[in-house]
């Protein structure tokens, strides 16, 4: 059994593949392991007992239980391993299977780090298989147009410039039917917090950046949206393997910020741009740090819940789980946050099992859900696990505080037919909170 | 208020210098009457504020000082002033929009502007869009040519001219050979380039006679290089940042990576050997003699070099490089994680640190550097490494007299817009 088996047929992998030569693929594999891995991944290579223990933390691998190619070894000796031994002398069609399992087999959650008896990162070795694919241009069509997107109008949804500000005025429109002086202050210098989304905000999801103006109007906040580019944090470059647009874009980010000067930056309900802002796009900027600090949603709905600027006359009744977003919970820490502000908000909260730092992901994130529909049922098989785990508490509302998450989770509840419905905490916050400013 | 000078763009030399401090306008604070209004923006010679108020029918205007714009609209946003004082902001009426001065609406309107920026010599330009077709509009006419999407724009030295990034295809969705056929390329005064590329980003013109554009370019996924006039400078990157042409000679520098790490390139030379993990925001002095930049020698550690030079003090963050007029000077802000400001002076932290601080203004002989800073909440200025004992709710970044004799600076004491002009020699 391994990738060879279960080839799925993606118009860029096929096109692509076709023009690779031994020369360009020895190339890129001297380009990525030799000029940008260094030696961490020679010391993970040289590390790696081939133990198995990964075997139990991989979504794909609890999913297909019988089959050790959907490990996380088994999915490292296909790809970064065989490279490794073979000096990066392999065929197109093996890059090809490579590219499958890089972009649409591994999310690179990085739960199998905590099962690992000396710590080895899949994750980031996914991500150096994804540079290698990226550098031979062999990555799926749907994830690879998102990140040409980024470097054309700096957001991954193709939105123009126009696009952006109208759908901002229209939601401000919309809001001031309900709450009079409800304005979405564009472009204001010196604001305490600057709000800041990813793409499919504006593109399909408008009515979160209601829900947004309306939280922060009720909470009396100094914030504003900015109009011009650097807008999206999201970050598909990040995850296609192209550092340098990843860099361009996070430096197009915070330089909005520093420009408005503004004291911090408050993103919406995603985790892969978390973790593009505080992990990776800042460093291969050059910053040990971020230059200008990003509170996720779920940090900022704590802070205002617990000093009372938002109110919650009465919670939301019906029993509710909890998914911890991998990027923002394993990534970042935000799972004790992430409790209080639900208990602040629901009635009854039962929990998955395991949660938190073992969270098992959504199977969306990583860009998977990017690579669009002929992977689809990829994502939905390979996590039966989590399907499993959302049937066992029983409970009719799910909240997840992560864009991708939300459309994985609603992929797997669709197909297994478990009947849930997924909140964003803005929904609920939205739903829920005391509006003393409302008509 | 002093009539503007078309030819600095500011109105400096007409501007009140008299000594001491008047109150502008008693209460900047909204009126009753107003549904609300918006934040104040200071006029650059102190004599005026502007703010979007919203009427009690629903409309919005410019409230100014105690007066208000006549006209009203459907809304408005965006009020800003320009160099030379002029009052912009961006208008709808009618379900269209355009750019209104001085409470004058520009006559041409389209489905939507927006980006008012300001150039040389008075001129004002917005992106405007119409029929779903982008171009630039200067002073109230737009490109002839209008584009499928059309960003970056940037003014040639004499304000005459625009030259923005275009994209001259539409593309279906997931269209990734046209896009990698590359359809983007820069139009100067809405006349596209030849070539296009996969990405063009941030054209600018060579101010000696305003007849060359330069712009980063993507020349396939892998490949970045910088393009003048569409033609590709012969060496390839693996990234590069925004070029700036030496004024006095019209050499081209930008920063480029190579394997890693970053240096300038000079026409395509390597100048600065790339051995730097950072270097951005590249500015040469007027004479062209000394090239300045933003660079982190070190991972993680970033300070400002001159001609490949840094400084020895390094931080974590540097931001708003400023050059004296003479180029021999510099002063930044340099922070951690956005607190903690400093305002570095060749090379030097001054004392006191803000919670933020904003660029560093050099006086026109290039003796004496000014700058805005806040801290719990309240903004005051740093002149020469002091502390001034003025404190303000709001203010605005200060400005030096043309003789460099004095300092102007502008704040909001008490809900009153005050104006204050101090002679540089009473500060100790």
């Amino acid at each position: 059994m391994g990738i060879a088996d279960r080839r799925i047929e993606d118009g860029n992998l096929m096109q692509a593949v076709a023009k690779l030569t031994p020369e360009k693929i020895k190339a890129a594999y001297e380009l990525v392991t030799k000029g940008e891995a260094g030696a961490r991944l020679s010391t993970y290579y040289q590390s790696c007992m081939r133990c198995g223990m990964c075997a139990q933390a991989c979504h794909f691998s609890i999913s297909h239980p019988d089959d050790p190619s959907y490990t996380p070894v088994g999915k490292m000796d296909q790809t970064m391993w065989k490279l490794i031994r073979q000096k990066g002398e392999v065929t197109p069609d093996e890059v090809y299977g490579m590219a499958q399992i890089a972009y649409t087999e591994c999310n690179m959650c990085k739960r199998c780090v905590h099962y690992c008896p000396v710590g080895i990162d899949t994750g980031f070795i996914t991500s150096l298989v994804r540079r290698f694919c990226y550098r031979l241009g062999v990555v799926p069509t749907y994830i690879l147009d998102t990140a040409h997107s980024h470097s054309a109008v700096m957001n991954q949804m193709w939105v123009k410039q126009d696009e952006w500000i109208d759908s901002l005025i229209w939601q401000e429109d919309e809001a001031r039917g309900e709450f009079p002086n409800l304005r979405v202050p564009l472009e204001k210098e010196g604001a305490e917090i600057l709000y800041s989304v990813i793409a499919p905000e504006p593109k399909f999801r408008t009515q979160l950046i209601y829900q947004a103006a309306a939280i922060m109007h009720e909470a009396g906040l100094d914030w504003t949206m900015p109009a011009l580019p650097g807008w999206d944090n999201s970050d598909m470059c990040m995850f296609v393997g192209d550092s340098e647009m990843m860099g361009r874009l996070k430096r197009c980010h915070y330089e909005m910020a520093q420009r408005l000067k503004v004291k911090r930056i408050v993103m919406g309900e995603c985790g892969h741009a978390f973790r593009s802002v505080y992990d990776t796009g800042n460093r291969w900027l050059g910053f040990k740090d971020w230059p200008v600090p990003v509170v996720h949603s779920v940090e900022f709905f704590w802070e205002l819940l617990t000093t009372g600027k938002i109110k919650i006359p009465k919670k939301f009744d019906k029993p509710v789980t909890i998914h911890d977003p991998c990027n923002i919970t394993r990534g970042y820490g935000l799972m004790d946050k992430l409790r209080e502000v639900v208990h602040m908000l629901c009635d009854k909260v039962v929990e998955m099992s395991p949660n938190r730092e073992h969270t098992i992901c959504c199977c969306a994130g990583g860009g998977i859900i990017n690579c669009g529909p002929p992977f689809k049922s990829v994502r939905v098989a390979g996590n039966k696990a989590k399907a499993d785990q959302l049937a066992a508490t029983g409970v009719e509302y799910l909240v997840a505080p992560c864009h991708n998450c939300h459309g994985g989770l609603e992929d797997i509840i669709g197909h297994y037919k478990l009947g849930m419905h997924t909140k964003f905490l803005g929904d609920l916050i939205y739903q829920l909170m005391e509006k003393t400013r409302a008509e | 208020m002093g009539s503007p000078d078309r030819e600095s763009g500011t109105s400096a030399n007409n501007w009140d210098w008299e000594k001491g401090k008047r109150t502008i306008v008693q209460s900047i604070a909204p009126k009753e009457e107003d549904l609300w209004q918006e934040e104040a923006y200071a006029a650059p010679d102190g004599e005026s504020f502007a703010a979007v108020v919203r009427l009690e029918d629903e409309s919005f205007t410019l409230r100014v000082n105690d007066g208000r714009w006549e006209e009203t609209f459907e809304k408005v946003w965006y009020p800003r002033f320009a160099p030379d004082g002029r009052l912009t902001a961006l208008v709808m009426a009618d379900d269209e929009w355009t750019v209104a001065v001085d409470g004058e609406a520009w006559e041409e309107r389209f489905a939507f502007a927006w980006a008012t920026t300001f150039g040389p010599n008075g001129a004002i330009a917005a992106s405007v869009q119409q029929d779903m077709r982008y171009a630039c509009c200067l002073n109230g006419a737009p490109w002839e040519n209008m584009y499928e999407n059309a960003q970056d724009y940037c003014f040639s030295a004499d304000g005459k001219k625009t030259a923005g990034v275009v994209q001259v295809k539409s593309l279906k969705q997931a269209d990734l050979d046209g896009f990698r056929s590359g359809i983007f390329t820069v139009a100067v005064d809405g006349e596209a380039w030849d070539q296009s590329f996969m990405n063009v980003w941030t054209p600018v013109f060579d101010g000696r006679d305003n007849e060359r554009v330069a712009a980063q370019a993507r020349l396939n996924a892998y490949d970045y290089t910088i393009v003048v006039n569409g033609e590709p400078w012969a060496a390839t990157y693996n990234c590069v940042w925004e070029p700036v042409f030496n004024p006095a000679t019209g050499v081209l520098a930008a920063p480029v990576r190579q394997g890693g790490r970053w240096g300038v390139a000079f026409d395509a030379a390597m100048n600065w050997p790339a051995s730097l993990y950072q270097c951005w925001g590249l500015q040469w002095s007027r004479d062209g003699k000394n090239l300045w930049a933003v660079v982190a020698p070190e991972y993680g550690k970033f300070t400002v070099a001159c001609n490949n030079k840094p400084w020895a003090a390094t931080f974590p963050v540097v931001t708003e490089l400023a050059l004296s007029p003479d180029g021999t000077r510099a002063a930044a802000l340099a922070c951690h994680a956005n607190k903690d400001y400093k305002v570095v002076v060749d090379g030097k932290p001054w004392q006191g640190s803000w919670d933020m601080a904003w660029q560093p203004v050099f006086s026109p002989d290039g003796a004496h550097v000014a700058a805005l800073v806040e801290k719990g909440g309240k903004k005051t200025y740093l002149v020469n490494n002091l502390p001034l004992d003025e404190s303000f709710t709001e203010a605005w970044t200060p400005a030096f007299s043309p003789d460099s004799s004095s300092l102007l600076l502008r704040g909001v004491q008490n809900n009153a817009l005050v104006r204050v002009v101090l002679p540089l020699k009473d500060i100790h």
